[in-house]
C-alpha cells in the first residue's frame, strides 16, 4: 500500500466517523439530559433516510435534505409528549421498552410506506462526480460528509456553551432536580432536547442517502453502532462522541486496507470493551450526578405468602397435567415459554435484585446452547450428560465477562455486557471449524426417551421450574439480601461488611449458569443452534420480557416471557403487521401497566 | 349396488372436502423484498391448479407462516404447522441457517420438506436428508455457471469480495477451485469479506482496487451491491475490471441500480423480459394478469415449487410422505425456465440460471447476452456427491 492509498483510506475514515457521529450526537445528547436510552434511534435515521429518498424526487435531494430532518425532529417530539413524558415517574428503563415498541411500530410503517425494496437514492446534485487524490480518485460528496461531522460538532458546543438553552441542558445534564428547582420548566426542556435529538438523528439518515440505499435493515445497525460511540466517548460527552467515531471508522478503514477485512465484523465492540476496561467512563465521560427522583425507590420485595404459595403450586400442577388434556403445538409452545421464563428470570436476577444491567445476557444462553451442541455433536457425549454441563459452560463465561462488567456501573456496566455478547457471537460466527460458522450445528436431538414432544416438555417444565425457583429461593437468603443491600446502598452495604462487587460477581455468574441451562434446553428442543441465539435481538427479547414483567416484582419475568413469547407466535399468525401490533400492545402496557402485569398479582394480595 | 355408490359417495365428499395443506414458512418481514414476489409466485399456482380440478380430485390449500428469520422461531412455527395445521408438506425458507434447522426437524418428524430458497450446498450434500428436497441453483451450482466465461477471459490476477457468511464463504470457496481446476496459473490477490448488509464501500473498493487486480469476483447482493457498485463507479474501479457477480442479474437486486447499473458484468440472474420460451411466455403472461406486475426470481421459485409438489402428489397418488419422498426422487416436470429433474441422489433439482452480462437500457438495467444455463450440467459428478452426503 502506498502513501496516496494510505491517505484515500484515511480519508475513507474521516467520512465515516462524520457519518457515525451524527447519528451517536443526537443519542448523546438525549441521553445525557434525558436518561432515556432511546432504541428508537435507529428507527429515526431510517425514517430520514426513507423521508429523504422520498422527498429528492420532489423537491431535490438538497431541500429533501433539511426537509426530512425537521420531519424526524417533529416526530421525536410528537414521540416525547405522547409516549415518552409519561414514563419518566416509572421504574427506570421502562423508556427501553416504550422506545423498542416504537422501533416495531416505525418499521412496519415504514414498510407500509415505502414498500419492501430497497430504495437508493439520487447523488448529490454538484458533488456527483470524484476529486483526483494522490493517484486515486475520492468522491466529492464524502469531502462534504467529512466537512459536515466537524462542524456539527461545533455548532453543537457553541450552543451548549454560548447559549441560555445550551446553558439549562447542561443545568439539566449535571443535576436534573436542582434544574428543577430553580425553576426551569423540564417538560419543554425535555421536548426540546429529544427533538433536537431527533433532528440530528433524521439529518445523519438523510446525509446517507447519496452513500447508501434505504433499506428496512438500516435502524438496528445504526443503533449499535450508535451506542457504541455513545459509551466509548462518555455518555452525554458530544466531542467524546466524535473522538470515538473517529477511533472507531479509522480503525474500521485501515483493517480493511491491511486486508484483515473479517475483523470488522464486531471490530467497535472490541474497541468499546477495550476503552471501558481502561478507562470505565468512556474516552471523555465525566462522573454522573445520582438521580435522586428518577422513579420510585424499589419497594424491598415482599415474602411471598401463603396464597401465592398455593396458587403457585396449582399452576404447577396444572402444567404438568397438561399433556393428559392436549398433545402437539400447545406443548410445543409451553416449552418455548419455560425455556425463556428462566432465561428471563436469571436475567431479572441481576437487574432486579441486584440492579445490574444487562444488555448482552443471551451471551449465556448462547453458550449454553453451543455447548450442549458442541459436547453432543463434536465430543459424542450423550444428551443427558450434555444437558448437565452446558450450564456450567455458561457459568464459566459468566464468571470471566463478569469479573470486568461488575467493575462498572449503570449503561456502561450493560453496554459491557453487550460488548461481551458481541464478541462471543462473532466467535460463534466465525469459528467455522468449532461452531459450524453462520450456519450453525444442526442435529441436535434429545435421548429417544426424552423424545416424545410430552416427555421433553415435562423435562422442560421440571428443569425450568426448579431453576426459577432456585433463583427465587436465592433472593430471599442472606446472598439475596446482600444483593439487595449491595443495590440499595453500596456505602452502607460495604460499611456493614458486603462485599459487594464480589457479591455481584457471584451472582452474575449464577445467572449466567441458569442461562446456559435454558440455552442448553433450547438447543435439544429445536434440535440446531446457530449464532442468532446469543445475538442482539435475543439479549433485547430477554430485557423486553423483564420489563414487561415489570422488574420490582418477583414473578414479573416469567410472566413477561409467557406473554411475549405467545404474542409474538399469536400476533404474527393473525396480523401481516405482526410487529406493529406486537409494538402497540407493548406500548398500551407500558402506558396501562408501568410496574409490569407482575405487579397486577401484588395489587389483588 | 346401493351399498357401493353409498361408500363411493362418501370417499368421493370425504376427498373433496379435505384439502391437500402445503405448510409454507419464510422470513417475510426480513427479506421482503424477494418474497412478495415469491408468495405472488405460489398463490398463482394454487390458483392454476385447483382451477384445473385440484390434484387427486382434492384442492390445494396453502398456509404460510412468518418464520422470523431465525432458526428457533423457525422451527417452532414448523412445529405448529405439522401439529396444529397437520400440513401434508413443509415448504419454504430462505437462510441457510434456517432452512438447514426446518431440514433437520423434517427428517426428526418425518415429513417432507421443499427448501425452495436456500442457496447452501449443505442443505443437499453435507446435511442432506431423506425428506428434505431443494429447488433452486444451489451456490455451487451458480458459481459453476460463471466459470466459462471466466476462464475465457485469461485473467491472471482475480480479486475476490464476498459477504462474510455461509454463502459469500463457499460461494469464493468454489470459485477459487474450479478456476484454479480450469486455469492452475491463477493467482488470488485480494479477500475481502465485509459483514453481510454493513459494508464499508468506499474502504473496500480502495483496498480492491490496490491490489491492482485484472478481474473481480463478487458474491454480494441486496444493499451490499447497491453501495459496492455506487462507489466502485464514482472511484473508477471497475473501468478496466471486468466484474463477475452472482445474483447480481435477479431482478429484485437489478432493479434497484437503475441507471447506475454496471455495464458489461457477468451475472446469474433472470431476464424476465427476454425469456421467449412457450414455457416462459405463459407464465409471464398469467403473472402478469393475476398481479398486475412483472415477476421476479422469487415469482419463478414460489410458483415452480407449489407445482413441484402438487407433481409429486400426482405421481405418488397420494399423500403419505413416504410415498411422496419416492415420487420426487427422478421426478421429471415442467417449470417457467423449462423442464427440470429432481436428482434421486442428492434431491437436487436442475432448475437452472441464466447467465449473462449488464448493460443499461432506458435508465435501468438488464441482461445482455444471455445464455441458459440447465442446472444439470453444472453439478459435481456422482461420485463426488456420494462421497459428501451422508445418508
Amino acid at each position: 500500500m502506498g502513501w496516496g492509498s494510505f491517505l484515500i483510506q484515511f480519508l475513507n475514515g474521516l467520512a465515516g466517523a462524520s457519518s457515525l457521529f451524527l447519528v451517536a450526537a443526537g443519542l448523546s445528547l438525549i441521553f445525557g439530559v434525558t436518561r432515556v436510552i432511546n432504541f428508537a434511534h435507529g428507527s429515526l435515521y431510517m425514517l430520514g433516510m426513507y423521508l429523504a429518498v422520498w422527498l429528492s424526487g420532489r423537491v431535490g435531494f438538497w431541500a429533501a435534505v433539511p426537509l426530512a430532518a425537521a420531519v424526524v425532529g417533529s416526530v421525536g417530539a410528537l414521540i416525547e409528549i405522547l409516549v415518552l413524558r409519561r414514563t419518566y415517574k416509572a421504574p427506570e428503563l421502562l423508556q427501553l421498552l416504550a422506545t423498542f415498541a416504537l422501533v416495531l411500530i416505525i418499521k412496519d410503517a415504514a414498510l407500509w410506506a415505502w414498500g419492501p425494496e430497497d430504495l437508493l437514492g439520487p447523488r448529490a446534485p454538484g458533488l456527483e462526480a470524484s476529486a483526483p487524490i494522490a493517484g486515486g480518485a475520492f468522491p466529492q460528496y464524502d469531502l462534504l460528509l467529512m466537512l459536515l461531522g466537524p462542524l456539527v460538532l461545533v455548532l453543537l458546543q457553541l450552543a451548549l456553551k454560548r447559549t441560555r438553552w445550551g446553558l439549562l441542558i447542561r443545568a439539566a445534564t449535571e443535576d436534573r432536580e436542582m434544574a428543577g428547582a430553580l425553576g426551569i420548566n423540564q417538560k419543554w426542556l425535555f421536548t426540546g432536547v429529544f427533538a433536537l435529538g431527533a433532528l440530528l438523528a433524521g439529518l445523519g439518515g438523510a446525509l446517507q442517502v447519496p452513500r447508501e440505499p434505504a433499506s428496512l435493515n438500516v435502524d438496528l445497525s445504526v443503533i449499535s453502532d450508535a451506542f457504541v460511540v455513545v459509551v466509548a466517548g462518555g455518555l452525554g460527552s458530544i466531542p467524546g462522541a466524535f473522538l470515538a467515531a473517529l477511533l472507531i471508522a479509522e480503525t474500521k478503514a485501515f483493517c480493511i486496507a491491511f486486508g484483515w477485512s473479517d475483523a470488522t465484523l464486531v471490530i467497535e465492540f472490541f474497541i468499546m470493551a477495550a476503552v471501558l476496561v481502561a478507562r470505565p467512563r468512556g474516552l471523555l465521560g465525566r462522573p454522573q450526578a445520582p438521580v435522586r427522583v428518577a422513579g420510585a425507590a424499589p419497594a424491598p420485595l415482599e415474602i411471598p405468602g401463603r396464597r401465592v404459595l398455593v396458587a403457585g403450586a396449582v399452576l404447577l400442577a396444572l402444567l404438568a397435567l397438561l399433556p393428559l388434556a392436549t398433545g402437539g403445538y400447545t406443548l410445543v409452545l409451553l416449552t418455548d415459554v419455560l425455556i425463556f421464563a428462566l432465561f428471563a428470570a436469571s436475567l431479572h436476577f441481576i437487574m432486579g435484585p441486584g440492579g445490574l444491567y444487562s444488555f448482552g445476557h443471551a451471551a449465556y444462553f448462547g453458550i449454553g446452547a453451543y455447548a450442549a451442541g458442541i459436547l453432543f455433536l463434536r465430543q459424542a457425549a450423550t444428551m443427558e450428560f450434555a444437558l448437565l454441563l452446558a450450564p456450567f459452560a455458561a457459568g464459566l463465561g459468566a464468571l470471566v465477562f463478569g469479573w470486568f462488567c461488575v467493575r462498572l456501573s449503570g449503561v456502561y456496566s450493560a453496554m459491557l455486557t453487550l460488548a461481551f455478547a458481541q464478541i462471543a457471537w462473532s466467535a460463534a460466527f466465525q469459528w467455522d471449524r468449532f461452531t459450524g460458522g453462520s450456519n450453525g450445528l444442526v442435529g441436535i436431538w434429545p435421548a429417544p426417551w426424552l423424545a416424545s414432544k410430552t416427555a421433553y416438555y415435562l423435562l422442560t417444565l421440571a428443569l425450568c421450574v426448579l431453576g426459577i425457583f432456585l433463583l427465587w429461593k436465592m433472593i430471599y437468603s442472606p446472598f439475596g439480601y446482600a444483593l439487595r443491600a449491595g443495590r440499595d446502598s453500596p456505602q452502607r452495604a460495604e460499611a456493614s461488611g458486603i462485599d459487594v462487587r464480589a457479591t455481584q460477581w457471584a451472582a452474575f455468574t449464577v445467572a449466567g449458569i441458569a442461562a446456559g441451562l435454558a440455552g442448553a434446553l433450547y438447543a435439544f428442543s429445536k434440535g440446531s443452534i446457530s449464532p442468532e441465539s446469543m445475538g442482539l435481538q435475543r439479549s433485547v427479547d430477554g430485557l423486553v420480557m423483564v420489563m414487561l414483567g415489570g422488574i420490582q416484582t418477583l414473578t414479573g419475568a416469567a410472566w413477561g416471557a409467557a406473554l411475549f413469547t405467545w404474542l409474538q407466535d399469536a400476533a404474527a399468525r393473525s396480523f401481516d403487521y405482526w410487529r406493529a401490533a406486537t409494538g402497540m400492545i407493548i406500548l398500551a402496557l407500558v402506558m396501562v401497566l408501568p410496574g409490569g402485569i407482575g405487579s397486577l398479582l401484588k395489587v389483588r394480595r | 349396488m346401493k351399498r357401493f355408490l353409498f361408500i363411493a359417495l362418501l370417499v368421493a365428499t370425504n376427498a373433496f372436502a379435505q384439502t391437500i395443506k402445503i405448510g409454507e414458512l419464510n422470513s417475510y418481514k426480513v427479506f421482503p423484498a424477494f418474497l412478495e414476489p415469491y408468495k405472488k409466485g405460489m398463490e398463482l399456482a394454487v390458483e392454476e391448479i385447483n382451477a384445473s380440478g385440484g390434484v387427486l380430485g382434492r384442492k390445494i390449500e396453502l398456509v404460510t407462516r412468518d418464520d422470523g428469520g431465525n432458526p428457533g422461531d423457525a422451527v417452532r412455527v414448523a412445529e405448529e404447522l405439522i401439529s396444529r395445521e397437520q400440513v401434508n408438506v413443509l415448504m419454504g425458507t430462505f437462510a441457510s441457517n434456517v432452512g438447514l434447522a426446518v431440514s433437520n426437524l423434517a427428517a426428526q418428524r418425518k415429513v417432507m420438506f421443499l427448501a425452495s430458497e436456500p442457496l447452501t450446498d449443505k442443505i443437499v450434500w453435507e446435511n442432506g436428508n431423506r425428506y428434505t428436497f431443494r429447488l433452486r441453483p444451489s451456490t455451487y451450482m451458480q458459481t459453476a455457471m460463471l466459470i466459462p466465461e471466466a476462464v475465457k477471459l485469461k485473467k491472471k490476477r482475480w480479486a475476490i469480495v464476498y459477504p462474510n457468511y455461509e454463502y459469500g464463504q463457499s460461494a469464493t470457496a468454489s470459485f477459487k477451485k474450479l478456476l484454479k481446476a480450469a486455469q492452475p496459473d491463477v493467482e488470488f490477490v485480494a479477500e475481502q469479506a465485509p459483514p453481510l448488509g454493513r459494508i464499508d464501500a468506499g474502504a473496500v473498493v480502495q483496498a480492491l482496487a490496490d491490489a491492482k487486480p485484472d478481474a473481480i469476483f463478487s458474491s454480494l447482493f441486496a444493499a451490499d451491491l447497491q453501495k459496492f457498485v455506487r462507489e466502485g463507479n464514482m472511484r473508477g474501479l471497475f473501468k478496466n475490471t471486468p466484474v463477475f457477480n452472482l445474483l447480481a442479474g435477479e431482478p429484485e437486486y437489478l432493479d434497484t441500480l437503475k441507471d447506475e447499473t454496471p455495464t458489461g458484468w457477468w451475472v446469474t440472474g433472470y431476464p424476465w423480459n427476454a425469456i421467449n420460451t412457450p414455457a416462459h411466455k405463459k407464465f409471464l403472461a398469467a403473472y402478469r394478469k393475476r398481479w398486475n406486475d412483472y415477476p421476479r426470481q422469487g415469482s419463478v421459485v414460489g410458483y415452480t415449487a407449489v407445482v413441484a409438489v402438487a407433481e409429486a402428489i400426482k405421481k405418488a397418488k397420494s399423500t403419505d410422505t413416504e410415498k411422496l419422498v419416492e415420487a420426487m426422487k427422478g421426478l421429471e416436470m415442467d417449470s417457467p425456465f423449462g423442464p427440470i429433474v429432481w436428482r434421486a441422489l442428492d434431491h437436487q433439482s436442475t432448475m437452472g440460471a441464466y447467465v449473462g452480462q449488464l448493460a443499461k437500457k432506458d435508465g435501468r438495467g438488464v441482461m445482455v447476452n444471455w445464455r441458459f444455463a440447465d442446472g444439470a450440467n453444472f453439478l459435481p459428478p456422482y461420485e463426488e456427491v456420494k462421497a459428501i452426503r451422508k445418508d
